[in-house]
């Protein structure tokens, strides 16, 4: 167990008393309750936590919070293994597994080190330059090896086997950050009577307060609202809980994490939850992250954000360092200076500024700290940890001088989070007197306050917190009583800031801007130089700010350098698009219990079940299950579909069609709504016969067809294809009811009251003579295209005799929940015929050989012209789609029609998707058409296919090649009508 | 997201809808529009940034369709009316 050499004695929010083990790189390590990993590690005195992107440079933690860009560490083991989480906001649980990424064999002796070699070929933008021109072929070589690399973190294959939740919720006021701000807004908000939702990220309340000593004012004050608001019952407080996003209408996503437990996922015990909560009004205070400053070697491990080692002093109780100096462009750095000369730490300041509010300076003086001022530091000493710095003074910087650290604390300036209140595109705008962007507006009934609205005093804040509260109050229409939150007891603080963006006469150019993505000062001036100057331009060309992070302690320095480098001002708008999430999520988060079988509804049929019993080989068709073939019929599906179709065209089989959209019209303008949105006539249909008819959109293009019979003067029952059944409902719903608003014609929905069988065959009308045998199914009562309404033992049954396979065939609907016991009996009675059930497979196949369309023809596309369909529609009236469909191009003769294709060389495979061409052309391009449909012909043994060809009929007779590059196969065929039994259509009228 | 008020139903969320179209145009009569109306009316229309009409459906309620005035560039929804006008239903 590695002792706590930089623990300090007293002091912190941890429990000395209850000691935590966790490894490290297999390693068994000691820390205590309260620590995060990042505190663990450091109160061991471990400073490298890991090597950078690029060039693999040994890095230490530069922050303690979301910010951080370094200390990525991989958690867990086997499936629970998550990479490139950072090691600053992970609390410390008992048996916590880390490992340090991206060192090889290890981050402490690191081969890929020698990328730092090739810095000079791996700069901003080399993967444009190196690998142009006559290396250009290279990179397919190369690419492969970098991108081995690349990448911080290695993610496992293993499935995520934790449970993850979603929910929705609503709320009046969400506060969005628990520091001062937040807090005083809470508890106005609290005590206004509002529905109160305050989200932390961290794990305890109070923001920028955790910052202060345990000892002080601050805590005091904190402890007391918290106390005080969960005495609230209408506050819902959540801790560990990240506002990920802001969207339109209040809404924000959350997630709530609850690693830190032990969770059972086997009793629904979830790790994280998604919340979508919409909140009527807003109140966001989520302060402001500190910047680092840019000077040659900033990057080394014991260089880290200021206000990070006074959170590592005064939380954790852990001084990183012995031997500190603090180098700032601002005051805020001065508290950590003084509480680690106050804790024994040396301290030196290299203030960048010439001149600095005197009650700071004296303090300085009186604490023993060396203070030097209009000076910067030009480099830092050292590789794996800091050793010491050189110090620039004078007006050119040429005085140098060498000095001893172990800790370097750098202040560049506090950039508010301006991310979740730019997320709906109000792009945030730059204050000169804080040298940071602030909100540029927002949406009404939000509100924002403290730190992130650029007020850095603790007085403001809380001010501003109340304010807010009182507003959104307002906004919500609830009482409004003066409530006040009092101040703490806490010394006051200058605030004043010089806008320097890089430390100037640094040695050399290694001086980062986004440690993450190992992006220098000299890789900006290249960007400069080259022409990306805008911030989109120069976030892509560099990779600025497009890592895990996403330029939390860079985009604003970067910014700051490139309007510099122009000699401009920094202009409002100038950052890149902020989008949610504001931290990394687990995809499994977003996914929720929405996963597996739960992805997507699945929609089964009445029969669903005997076909699972009776072997049906199930297919995922949109959210339906359908049998694509049988086992009697066969072990695969290459064989069993063709048994099936020698079934239906020799015997009779009976096919599961209950998927097909059904609708039920009524009305006295039934018969007119349906002449004015089918191609073909309806409204002269006898009363107990069926018609095919097709649809069109208002463009022209085939909609959906299907089959609608006359039940009565004034009723009509409609089907449609399966995968139409829905659009087409909304649209008949959409012509009634927002055009047509004078027809009387009323529509239900039945897909799911009938269920459907098709019984298909020669012996189709002995098989259902068998099964009903009560009911006159002869040719005289029920001619081909006729139906009729009857019954059998009381059930209500429909049958209408249409065919698809162009055998003769009828279907029957009956209510869903006798479907099953009329299957059977159909089964069972129609046995000794040879009666057997058949699938989706050889369904679509028989239809093929008939010439039906189906959807791989009805593509949106192809119009009733193309289809060789023109015959059905109307001269005399128009109907939907009827003028535009005649439209030049859309009846054109080299457009592309659907034809008959019969395959001359039976060895091959004829497949779908195969790419037309003349006999004559070269096989390059485009070709003249493509397959649609394809099937082996059992009878005619061999493969035909439906296709659309340019010209169409026009070329009966030729010979084509059907070409499929993927497998680069050939075969020759020939162009013919596109009906390949039964011309003359004698099998239907038996 | 979008909280719309269908005027069968109350205040419900936008995934409970279906976007129609512009509404703000009137549909050609079917049996007295000619080509270049029709042509018109599917392929030529604005854009408008702001204030606009638009269909929906509430699929996943009482299948009425509505006409919602939406604001094209913030995305604030506004009056809801039923697509069919009459008041006696």
């Amino acid at each position: 167990m590695t002792s706590a050499a930089y623990r300090l004695l007293g002091g912190g929010r941890i429990d000395r008393g209850k000691p935590v083990s966790f490894s490290l790189d297999g390693r068994s390590m000691s820390g205590l309750q309260g620590d995060t990993l990042a505190s663990a590690l450091l109160a061991s005195g471990l400073r490298l936590v890991g090597r950078s992107f690029k060039y693999h440079r040994p890095r230490g933690f530069l922050s303690a919070g979301v910010e951080e860009p370094n200390g990525l560490f991989t958690l867990g083991e086997g499936s629970h293994t998550e990479p490139n989480i950072p090691g600053t906001t992970t609390e410390l649980t008992a048996g916590l597994t880390a490992w340090r990424q991206n060192g090889w064999p290890s981050v402490d002796f690191d081969l890929m080190a020698i990328n730092s070699l090739l810095a000079p070929l791996l700069s901003a933008g080399f993967y444009y330059k190196t690998f142009m021109g006559p290396t250009r072929g290279s990179w397919m070589f190369y690419e492969r090896f970098i991108r081995r690399a690349a990448g911080l973190g290695r993610a496992v294959y293993e499935r995520d086997t934790n449970r993850y939740e979603t929910r929705q919720a609503f709320a009046d006021v969400l506060v969005v950050g628990s520091g001062p701000a937040g807090l005083a807004a809470a508890s106005v908000a609290g005590r206004g009577g509002a529905r109160v939702v305050l989200v932390e990220q961290d794990s305890l309340l109070g923001g920028s307060l955790l910052r202060e000593s345990v000892a002080g004012g601050a805590e005091q004050w904190r402890r007391k609202l918290e106390t005080e608001l969960e005495a609230l019952r209408n506050v819902e407080i959540l801790r560990r809980t990240t506002a990920l996003g802001l969207y339109d209408g209040g809404t924000v996503a959350r997630v709530e994490r609850r690693d830190h437990r032990r969770l059972d996922p086997a009793r629904g015990e979830a790790r994280q939850l998604v919340t979508t909560l919409r909140a009527r009004s807003i109140v966001f205070a989520t302060g402001a992250t500190e910047r680092p400053l840019v000077f040659a070697n900033n990057d080394r491990p014991g260089v880290m954000l200021a206000s990070a080692v006074r959170s590592y002093l005064n939380r954790f109780a852990v001084a990183p360092g012995r031997n500190a100096w603090v180098v700032t462009n601002n005051d805020s750095a001065y508290d950590v200076a003084f509480e680690l000369a106050q804790n024994g730490v040396k301290v030196g300041i290299a203030d960048a500024r010439r001149l600095v509010d005197p009650s700071l300076s004296m303090k300085a003086v009186g604490l023993g700290i060396e203070l030097n001022l209009a000076a910067t530091i030009v480099d830092v000493l050292g590789g794996k940890a800091v050793r010491g710095l050189i110090l620039a003074n004078g007006s050119d910087g040429s005085q140098r001088q060498r000095r001893d650290c172990d800790l370097l604390c750098m202040s560049g300036g506090w950039s508010p989070a301006v991310h979740l209140t730019s997320h709906c595109g109000i792009k945030p705008r730059y204050r000169d007197d804080i040298a940071a962007f602030v909100p540029g507006g927002y949406a009404a009934g939000q509100f924002g306050a403290g730190a992130l609205t650029g007020s850095f005093s603790l007085a403001a804040a809380v001010a501003e917190g109340v304010a807010a509260a009182r507003n959104a109050l307002a906004h919500c229409g609830l009482a409004r009583d003066m409530f006040d939150v009092p101040l703490p007891a806490l010394e006051m603080r200058v605030c004043g800031i010089e806008p320097i963006w890089q430390l100037p006469w640094s040695r050399h150019r290694k001086a980062f801007v986004d440690f993450q993505n190992d992006v220098t000062v000299a890789d900006l001036g290249i960007a400069h130089q080259e022409g990306y100057r805008s911030a989109e331009h120069l976030k892509r060309y560099t990779t600025l700010g497009m890592g895990t992070e996403q330029g939390k302690t860079s985009n604003v320095n970067a910014i700051g350098i490139m309007a510099g480098f122009g000699g401009a001002a920094i202009p409002s708008g100038a950052t890149t698009t902020f989008r949610p999430p504001f931290t990394p999520v687990a995809m499994g988060a977003l996914a929720g219990r929405s996963i597996g079988a739960h992805f997507r509804p699945t929609r089964r049929s009445p029969l669903h079940d005997w076909h699972i019993k009776h072997a049906g080989e199930m297919l995922q068709v949109g959210p339906w299950l359908r049998p694509r073939f049988y086992r009697w019929a066969g072990a695969t599906v290459a064989s069993a579909y063709l048994e099936e179709m020698r079934l239906v065209r020799g015997a009779a089989g009976i096919c599961d069609v209950s998927t097909l959209g059904k609708i039920d019209i009524q009305g006295p303008d039934a018969a007119e709504f349906l002449n004015r949105i089918y191609v073909n006539g309806f409204a002269k249909l006898p009363v107990g016969k069926a018609r095919y008819g097709v649809m069109l959109t208002d463009d022209g293009a085939v909609l959906d067809d299907g089959t609608t019979t006359r039940l009565a003067e004034t009723r009509y029952f409609m089907t449609t294809t399966t995968a139409q059944a829905g659009a087409v409902m909304s649209w008949l719903e959409f012509l009634l009811q927002t055009a047509w608003t004078d027809l009387k014609v009323h529509l239900t929905s039945v897909t799911d009251e009938w269920a459907g069988m098709a019984v298909a065959g020669p012996k189709a009308r002995a098989v259902l003579e068998l099964a009903l045998p009560k009911v006159d199914l002869s040719d005289a009562r029920l001619p081909y295209m006729g139906s009729l309404e009857t019954s059998a033992e009381g059930v209500q049954l429909r049958v209408i005799r249409l065919s698809f396979s162009g055998e003769l065939a009828y279907e029957i609907y009956v209510g869903g929940d006798y479907a099953l016991a009329l299957w059977e009996q159909i089964l069972a009675t129609g046995a000794p015929l040879g009666l057997k059930p058949y699938g989706l497979e050889a369904l679509g196949s028989l239809r093929i050989e008939k010439g039906h369309v189906a959807g791989l023809e009805l593509d949106h596309r192809t119009t009733l012209d193309d289809l060789g369909l023109s015959r059905m529609a109307r001269q005399d009236a128009p109907f939907i789609g009827s003028q535009l469909r005649q439209r030049p191009l859309l009846q054109a003769p080299e457009r592309w029609s659907l034809v008959g294709i019969e395959s001359l060389e039976p060895q091959k495979r004829l497949r779908g998707g195969s790419i037309l061409f003349a006999a004559a052309d070269a096989i390059v391009g485009h070709g003249r058409g493509y397959i649609t449909s394809v099937t082996w012909s059992p009878e005619l043994r061999k493969s035909i296919a439906l296709g659309l060809y340019r010209g169409g009929l026009k070329h009966q007779g030729e010979e084509i090649v059907c070409a499929y590059p993927l497998k680069e196969e050939q075969v020759k065929a020939r162009i013919v009508a596109p009906l390949f039994i039964d011309p003359k259509g004698e099998r239907l009228r038996v | 997201m979008l909280r719309i008020k269908c005027p069968c139903c109350g205040e419900r969320d936008y995934t409970e809808f279906t976007y129609g179209g512009d509404a703000s145009r009137e549909r050609p009569a079917p049996d007295r529009a000619d080509r270049q109306t029709w042509y018109s009316y599917v392929f030529v229309f604005d854009n408008p940034k702001g204030p606009h009409q638009e269909f929906w459906q509430h699929v996943h309620g009482c299948r009425q369709w509505l006409v919602l005035e939406r604001n094209t560039a913030t995305n604030e929804p506004g009056a809801s009316r039923r697509a069919r006008g009459d008041a006696s239903e």
